[in-house]
């Protein structure tokens, strides 16, 4: 892929316009810029997005920062939503029914509320039934834009409205959903696991993937929140850096079944450097719960394991 | 000319579905109106039909994916019914506020709990006030015909909200009828093309649709809403009128079957109104002044209409295949009876509720209502205006 990812982003007007009302040091409208920035100038998108903070803050009646077209309905449902556009596309295109004979491409956005949770059946089906769309899944950890509740997204410990860490329960009961892998189960053409980091190439070349691979593909991408991780509004981009190099969130494709992990730290930085800035996981630095720390630096090693494992062996395969 | 065929109420609206040939189909099977989409299917394989089947996993995704590509421009329908509906509620809504003109074939079956599979009212009640336009058909026929009106009522620029067309489950859905049917042709000169002004698929202009949309405006749109809704009674009217010149079948907001010198008035929708009119003829045999009101358009109400229809009535009993479980009456006895009171007319009126979970109704059960209305006017007494027909406990009488 040659391409000069400066001259994209200076030459490209940004698709997702400024004037939201997202909070400042969010995670989310980094990734929605991005990801639209993979669309070639000359095409059209229809973009569905499941309510959570991304739809209420950018469309609000009268306004909206989609210059794209975009549809929000409910929910649990920017997955099936989009499918009946594209199969709206695909039908009218057949029968000659569309004036303007543009090239469209579909993407959905959800938060991990709306797509690792009460939309998982909706996604599920859309990516099963073979749609020619795109799924982005914004995954801030929790129930944001209803204040902070947990999600099968949030990360164990985690201390969220509804699984506030108390004097007997510790925060978030339970391991996160690996929904990567869920969606890698669907036998998708293309699933990736990205962040907005650095200069963005790792995001901007998953999302081009994504969206100009045919057939339903998938991508899960990290979009902290300073109001639910407890974080200066200022380091967005080094939580960001921290879960990529604690290897918390790995960054990974998965392209007709074969892993290729993306971005391999050159130090593999212990969890502490992530968890230690986010006042959802404070009450694991008081002493005595060194246990906590450890065990989920146990997670993220087993799961970081598996994932080099993965790599080696559906490589070895070909 | 017109072509008859022996069909069922299903096949008559999945045959109807198929001259119709939308772009895009969602649906998810439920008895009754499974056939419906597996008909339908079978067209899309055999490429008797232009249309995109989208084979979703529930109906909430039925009516999204619907919702999706009305909104996209193309022209989209579903079948549903009892927990279907239930199930797609949330997005029932989303789709009149989107003010998208999608059309449901809704086969009429209770709502759970506890689970049943025949024939009541309750699953089209649970959304009487969706902003849906709700046609109710008595028969196979019926069905058809509405089904072929159906499109250019909702997509009528004064309208723009979606409609469906109710069928009772298995009563008129699984019996075989003598129908007419219009020659391809036709219907699709009848119905034409959709065009809609603003859609997503338009690449030189695109939208934004569904705002999050608070107090300094959902007021007037939802407004908007309600206008259309009043809108949809005369542009349901002039479809009538043309599709009458077509095929000679005349209808209206509703059908009167010998009420205008009626004594006693039933009120009720679909296939109940055959048994009625059975009735009522017998009963005329007898010199009794029997009369029947068979409600077509349920949404938009025609309150109006029926309360002046029914004035010169001594007694009206209004036939509810659903109980609405709020101690006062059924749904369609509430906006007949309110109806009456706002133009001023005073009939003794009694609210019935019946056939619940697809109890039978027979004409003996019919009978028993006219024969109950005889002694109110005889009396001037209605003792319990919200009375339960062809039910076996009596405690539940008072
Ligand atoms: C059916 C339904 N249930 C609940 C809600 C309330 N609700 C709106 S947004 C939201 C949470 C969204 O969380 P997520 O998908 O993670 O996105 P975020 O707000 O974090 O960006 C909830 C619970 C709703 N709108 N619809």
């Amino acid at each position: 892929m040659a391409y000069n990812l400066k001259e994209v982003v200076a030459t490209r007007p940004s698709r997702f316009s400024e004037g939201h009302k997202m909070c400042a040091g969010c995670g989310a409208p980094p990734v929605a810029r991005m990801v639209l920035r993979a669309l070639k100038p000359e095409d059209h998108a229809v973009i569905a997005n499941a309510t959570g903070c991304m739809e209420v803050s950018t469309f609000t009646y009268p306004y909206t920062s989609w210059t794209d077209s975009y549809i929000h309905t409910a929910f649990e449902n920017a997955g099936s939503t989009l499918s009946g556009v594209e199969a709206a596309y695909k039908s009218l295109k057949k029968q000659g029914k569309l004036q303007e004979d543009t090239h469209t491409k579909f993407i959905a956005f959800g938060g991990d509320g709306g797509t690792y949770d009460i939309g998982l059946q909706s996604l599920s089906g859309a990516l099963e039934r073979g749609h020619d769309l795109t799924y982005v899944c914004y995954d801030n950890g929790a129930y944001m834009n209803t204040g902070i509740q947990r999600s099968s997204a949030t990360p164990k410990f985690a201390d969220t409205t509804t699984s506030p860490a108390g004097k007997v329960i510790p925060g978030k009961a339970q391991e996160r959903k690996d929904l990567t892998e869920i969606m890698v189960s669907h036998h998708l053409p293309y699933v990736a696991q990205s962040i907005a980091m650095t200069n963005f190439k790792d995001l901007y070349e998953k999302s081009e993937k994504a969206i100009y691979t045919e057939g339903p593909t998938f991508l899960n991408v990290l979009a902290p929140c300073p109001r639910g991780w407890g974080y200066a509004t200022e380091d967005l981009m080094q939580i960001n850096k921290l879960a990529a190099d604690t290897c918390y969130w790995p960054l990974y494709e998965v392209e007709n079944g074969v892993y290729k992990i993306t971005y391999k730290p050159a130090k593999k930085l212990p969890v502490e450097e992530f968890l230690k800035p986010q006042k959802r996981f404070k009450h694991m630095f008081k002493p005595g719960n060194e246990w906590m720390i450890e065990e989920f630096q146990r997670i993220v090693d087993k799961r970081w394991n598996e994932l080099l494992e993965l790599e080696e062996l559906t490589n070895k395969e070909q | 000319m017109s072509i008859r065929e022996r069909l069922s109420g299903n096949e008559a609206a999945a045959t109807a579905m198929k001259q119709i040939n939308p772009d895009v189909v969602a649906a998810f099977p439920i008895t009754p109106s499974t056939e419906i989409p597996q008909y339908f299917s079978t067209f899309v394989s055999n490429g008797a039909v232009d249309t995109e089947f989208v084979a979703v996993e529930s109906e909430h995704s039925a009516m999204s994916a619907c919702i999706g590509a009305e909104a996209a421009g193309a022209r989209a329908m579903t079948a549903t019914s009892a927990n279907g509906l239930s199930f797609m509620w949330e997005m029932i809504y989303i789709a009149s506020s989107l003010r998208l003109p999608i059309v449901m074939s809704l086969v009429n079956r209770a709502v759970s709990g506890p689970l049943n599979i025949h024939n009541d009212h309750s699953d089209a009640m649970g959304v009487r006030d969706a902003g849906w336009i709700m046609l109710f058909s008595e028969s196979n026929q019926e069905a058809y015909d509405n089904l072929l009106m159906a499109h250019r009522i909702a997509e009528h620029k004064d309208v723009l909200l979606p409609l469906m067309v109710c069928q009772d489950g298995f009563i008129t859905s699984h019996s075989i009828e003598t129908i007419e049917l219009l020659e391809d042709d036709k219907v699709k000169e009848f119905v034409g093309t959709y065009k809609p002004e603003h859609y997503l698929l338009n690449s030189k202009e695109p939208i934004s649709m569904g705002p999050l949309d608070l107090q300094g405006y959902l007021f007037e749109h939802k407004a908007q809403q309600s206008q259309a809704m009043k809108n949809a009674k005369k542009v349901i009217l002039e479809v009538a009128e043309e599709f009458e010149k077509l095929t000679g079948r005349k209808y209206g907001l509703f059908e009167e079957y010998k009420l205008d010198d009626a004594d006693v008035a039933i009120v009720c929708m679909n296939s109940t109104a055959g048994t009625t009119k059975f009735v009522v003829d017998e009963l005329r045999k007898k010199g009794i002044k029997a009369g029947l009101l068979k409600v077509r358009v349920f949404r938009p109400f025609p309150a109006e209409e029926i309360a002046k229809a029914l004035a010169n009535v001594k007694a009206v009993a209004v036939l509810d295949k659903s109980d609405s479980l709020n101690g006062a009456g059924g749904a369609l006895f509430t906006d007949v009876t309110s109806g009456m009171y706002v133009n001023n007319i005073h009939v003794p009126t009694v609210s019935y509720i019946y056939g619940i979970g697809g109890r039978d109704t027979k004409t003996d059960d019919i009978e028993k209502v006219y024969n109950d209305l005889l002694e109110i006017v005889e009396t001037g007494k209605i003792d319990n205006p919200y009375r339960h027909l062809g039910l076996r406990t009596k405690g539940a009488e008072k």
